[in-house]
């Protein structure tokens, strides 16, 4: 039987590790290489890994990174960040990542996806969706993508735009929401109702969660999902004090336990 | 010594640190005319689409030698992902011939079949049932199983070349084994502890 996905994210700036809150303030943390290792360990389901400086600064992926996270990865590896070519994406599956993600290469140019699917794959191809949440007076709450770390909101219709991807096909979609990033109170399942309604792709739902019961209730809602965090992983308390963990292999299974009942 | 074969398709590198770890005598072949002579296990990993798995290979210069070590010599060879699936003869999702050493073909998952979404790729943790016994499962968690991510599955001609299988809207073969010809859809170089056992047991196979 298919089991749901239970997935850290790990951010990276500048080579280190940091978490962000509302994708601002990144507090460092510590070394990836060191985080990867422990998270060996822990046996996590699979990991994902997002340079979020790399495409603001316009440079390419850190293939050096990259290589030493692949080599130690002992789960499937995602990585994700400035990554706009083809080469780039051949080079990093070379390098030993499962999949790779991309997000303002995607959204400025939807084919680019087309295109590394054929080389590489399509279960190898990640899209990324950053998503905030927007309201107005006279449109109600509506959901605006954006690039660039967040900095950029996109002209952009959400549901027109999976459609799209519907048509190219991919080998997983992960929804981050901005406004819930490293704010632990759970994910926004308005915006994933949204989402999961338009595709039949893996989902991979990112952004809000911050107890066991946060992501034994998006399995519950979604069934076959991957519940992503970045708090919730590397954060321990109220004084968030840093300390990387994963459930245990007993609470897994209560959080997927509700799945394999079906 | 166990030689994982380097074609420009794969996780070379993730297989090698693991018989690292195993203290497993063991190399990265970049070129067949470095191929070791006192090779007793041999790696075939491979990801991305079937006819560019199978171009690599057929540009790599390794088809001979390869034909020639598994066909006649009768080394033990571990095809991993798409390096299994190009054991098989062709596949639905390119035009190129495979390897042709297993009777086989790999086919696109009938996803009328799934009452669930998501559809494909098949993506995540599968448990697995063995068909038959064999060193290679020996210490496995069936129920725990491996990660997957593949879009095509492997469909075995003779039915006694399915070593196990996986249930994702119908059964399929995970792992299969003809002879001294082995391959495994799942990823065991990603799958902790399973993998880490697979992969030794591969390296230990004494009888094929």
């Amino acid at each position: 039987m298919l089991r749901p996905r239970v997935i850290p994210c790990l951010l990276v700036q500048n080579g280190g590790l940091v978490k962000t809150v509302k994708f601002q303030n990144p507090k460092y943390l510590g070394d990836p290489i060191n985080a990867v290792k422990i998270f060996n360990e822990k046996e996590v389901d699979e990991i994902m890994v997002l340079d979020i400086d790399a495409t603001k600064e316009v440079r390419g992926p850190n293939f050096d990174l990259i290589n030493k996270l692949a080599i130690e990865c002992r789960m499937p590896f995602c990585y994700g960040g400035g990554v706009t070519t083809l080469e780039e994406v051949k080079k990093i599956i070379n390098l030993g990542a499962e999949k790779v993600a991309i997000s303002s290469a995607a959204i400025k140019d939807i084919s680019f996806l087309e295109v590394i699917g054929k080389c590489v794959g399509k279960q190898s191809v990640v899209v990324v969706l950053d998503i905030k949440k927007s309201h107005s007076f006279f449109r109600g709450t509506s959901y605006k993508v954006c690039i660039n770390n967040g900095k950029v909101e996109c002209d952009l219709d959400l549901i027109e735009y999976i459609s799209q991807l519907n048509r190219i096909g991919i080998g997983e979609l992960v929804i981050n929401s901005i406004d819930n990033d490293g704010v632990m109170e759970g994910y926004d399942f308005e915006l994933v109702d949204i989402v999961r309604r338009v595709t039949d792709f893996p989902l991979t739902i990112l952004g809000g969660a911050g107890s066991i019961n946060d992501l034994k209730k998006l399995v519950e809602r979604y069934g076959i999902v991957g519940a992503a965090a970045g708090s919730f992983f590397v954060f321990k308390g109220k004084f968030k004090a840093v300390l990387l963990s994963y459930p245990s292999k007993d609470v897994i299974r209560l959080i997927t336990g509700s799945i394999i009942k079906r | 010594m166990l030689a994982i074969i380097n074609y420009g398709s794969g996780n070379v590198r993730a297989i090698k640190n693991i018989y690292d770890q195993l203290n497993i005598e063991n190399c990265i072949v970049e070129k067949p005319s470095v191929f070791p002579k006192e090779t007793t296990k041999i790696i075939l990993p491979g990801v991305g689409a079937f006819d560019e798995t199978m171009k690599s290979l057929n540009n790599s210069g390794f088809r001979s030698l390869l034909d020639e070590k598994v066909l006649f010599d009768k080394i033990p060879i571990l095809g991993i992902c798409v390096g299994m699936q190009i054991l098989a003869e062709g596949s639905e999702e390119g035009e190129l011939e495979g390897l042709c050493w297993n009777k086989g073909l790999v086919k696109k998952f009938d996803v009328t079949k799934l009452d669930f979404v998501p559809k494909v790729p098949h993506l995540g943790w599968n448990s697995i049932s063995a068909t038959r016994e064999s060193e290679l499962l020996n210490g496995i968690d069936y129920g725990h199983g491996f990660y997957f991510i593949h879009s095509y599955y492997y469909c075995c001609k003779n039915l006694s070349d399915i070593l196990t299988t996986t249930f994702y809207g119908d059964s399929f073969a995970s792992a299969i084994n003809q002879g001294n010809i082995f391959g495994t859809q799942f990823h065991p170089e990603k799958s902790h502890a399973n993998g880490i056992q697979l992969l030794k047991n591969f390296y230990n196979l004494k009888s094929c």
